[in-house]
């Protein structure tokens, strides 16, 4: 009747990665998982949340653990571009507010990691797919901070995008570990935009020098920003996907012109040019209208050609080699105050 | 900077030769908390971020023993200063409910209008009840 809430691998009731269509004439062989499946469709159609041990299509699962574990991964790997300035940083003010950030990307991480254990995956094997590069994260995080303008456009541009994602995970999606972990991140994540845009508020209303290099760092942000909600929904493999199973409430494009519509204004308020010849507002939509992306740039830094991508994985390597001796501490001192607890003769 | 990503439930003790003190030395020496998969155990948190307030699951951690899980458990649930008090239980101690029996196990609950106020008449104009 009852279980422990100890992760289980979830029983492969379909055991490849079926397409949802194979999944459906698979199931049709079963009676029981074809009243499942309706009834799990039922589920979402009916806006309920799914948790973590609800029955669900092994394909919905996967998806999950495919999108949860790459933003997981996003934030933990967002922590290298702006910790490259935490010791630069111009003033108190300033640094106290990147070290806090940064902090924060790292619980972030955690939150997400923690959410996706619940689907049965080990933590540990997460990590290493990191740390041996077979993981995938987001693109943003290759190309590199080449001044302190960058800390600033990063706050106001990626936290932004990343804002109008979260929320609208916040609010529909389906998995509840996953939702609740959103509703987490986006509380703290605001702090995270706003510090960001003032301080590039402060440096456009500075020098000439300065204001011309928050223009520089927002005209190498702004593209690779918009790439961050991932291709156009005509190139979208998972879209469909997600949005039928209510994983994603919308598509990339309409998230992509939902930042776009809140990031002019905010451009033009503080004198800052966006680098895009064809923006325009569209006055029939109230939308702003951008120039075409280049995704072929797009596909090659998600394909690991970037300007930072050997950088990062290196990076990150280097910290987790580095906290070996911390980990084997914790779990020696573990051991030694365990073994007082049972009044064994101390260790020498 | 790296400090918090140090409190990462990933140990890889069993496969790093510096963590083998995540395994007991002895057999007489136990082990603090279960060590699975070469990760530290996974332990529940619940805060209660209100004077009053019940206690809420926040998530979850990995850590070596209670303390340590209350430490990380700080780190990454408590940043903000709204926690004003957090419980940290072992994920394999938590028995619960599954959802494929769930509807019998509380169905003896579902059929009795009579435990709630609504079911009772009361005469017209009667107040206070």
């Amino acid at each position: 009747m009852t279980q422990t809430l100890a992760p289980t691998p979830s029983a492969p009731s379909v055991p490849p990665p079926a397409p949802a269509a194979a999944l459906r004439s698979a199931a049709s062989d079963d009676g029981d998982e074809a009243r499942r499946l309706a009834e799990f469709e039922a589920r979402i159609a009916r806006g309920e949340s799914i948790e973590p041990r609800d029955w669900m299509p092994e394909r919905y699962r996967r998806q999950l653990v495919r999108m949860m574990s790459q933003h997981a991964h996003s934030e933990i790997v967002g922590m290298l571009p702006e910790g490259n300035w935490i010791t630069r940083a111009p003033s108190l003010r300033r640094k106290i507010a990147l070290l806090a950030k940064v902090q924060d990307e790292a619980g972030h991480g955690l939150y997400i990691y923690c959410g996706t254990e619940t689907l049965g995956v080990d933590r540990h094997e997460l990590i290493q797919e990191l740390l041996t590069g077979r993981a995938k994260y987001s693109s943003i995080f290759n190309y590199p901070t080449l001044t302190w303008a960058d800390v600033g456009v990063i706050g106001w541009f990626v936290d932004g995008a990343a804002i109008v994602n979260q929320t609208a995970l916040a609010k529909h999606c389906s998995y509840g570990p996953y939702q609740r972990a959103m509703i987490r991140v986006c509380k703290e994540e605001n702090f995270h935009k706003k510090q960001g845009y003032e301080s590039i508020a402060t440096l456009a209303a500075g020098t000439p020098a300065q204001k011309a290099m928050a223009q520089d760092a927002v005209n190498r942000w702004w593209w690779p920003s918009l790439m961050m909600f991932g291709p156009p929904d005509d190139a979208s493999p998972n879209t469909a996907e997600l949005m039928r199973w209510g994983i994603k409430k919308y598509s990339n494009d309409e998230l992509r012109q939902r930042f776009v519509n809140l990031t002019v204004p905010q451009a033009q308020a503080v004198g800052l040019t966006l680098p895009d010849p064809d923006l325009r507002l569209d006055e029939s939509t109230g939308n702003w209208q951008i120039g075409p992306i280049d995704w072929a740039e797009f596909w090659a830094v998600v394909k690991g050609d970037g300007p930072c991508n050997r950088e990062r994985l290196a990076a990150r390597n280097a910290a987790h080699d580095e906290g070996a001796w911390v980990r084997a501490a914790a779990s020696a001192h573990a051991a030694k105050q365990a073994a007082r607890a049972q009044g064994a003769p101390r260790a020498a | 900077m790296y400090g918090t990503i140090l409190t990462v439930g990933d140990a890889d003790a069993q496969h790093d030769p510096a963590g083998r003190a995540a395994s007991p030395a002895s057999p007489e020496e136990p082990t603090p908390v279960e060590v699975a998969d070469g990760q530290w155990a996974l332990w529940e948190v619940f805060t209660q971020e209100a004077q009053g307030a019940p206690h809420e699951h926040a998530g979850s951690v990995r850590a070596t023993d209670a303390e340590h899980a209350l430490q990380n458990a700080r780190d990454v649930y408590g940043r903000r200063g709204r926690v004003l008090s957090m419980w940290v239980v072992p994920t394999g101690a938590i028995r619960a409910t599954t959802p494929d029996e769930s509807a019998p196990f509380f169905e003896p609950g579902d059929d009795k209008p009579y435990r709630h106020p609504h079911f009772y008449k009361v005469p017209r104009g009667v107040r206070g009840l």
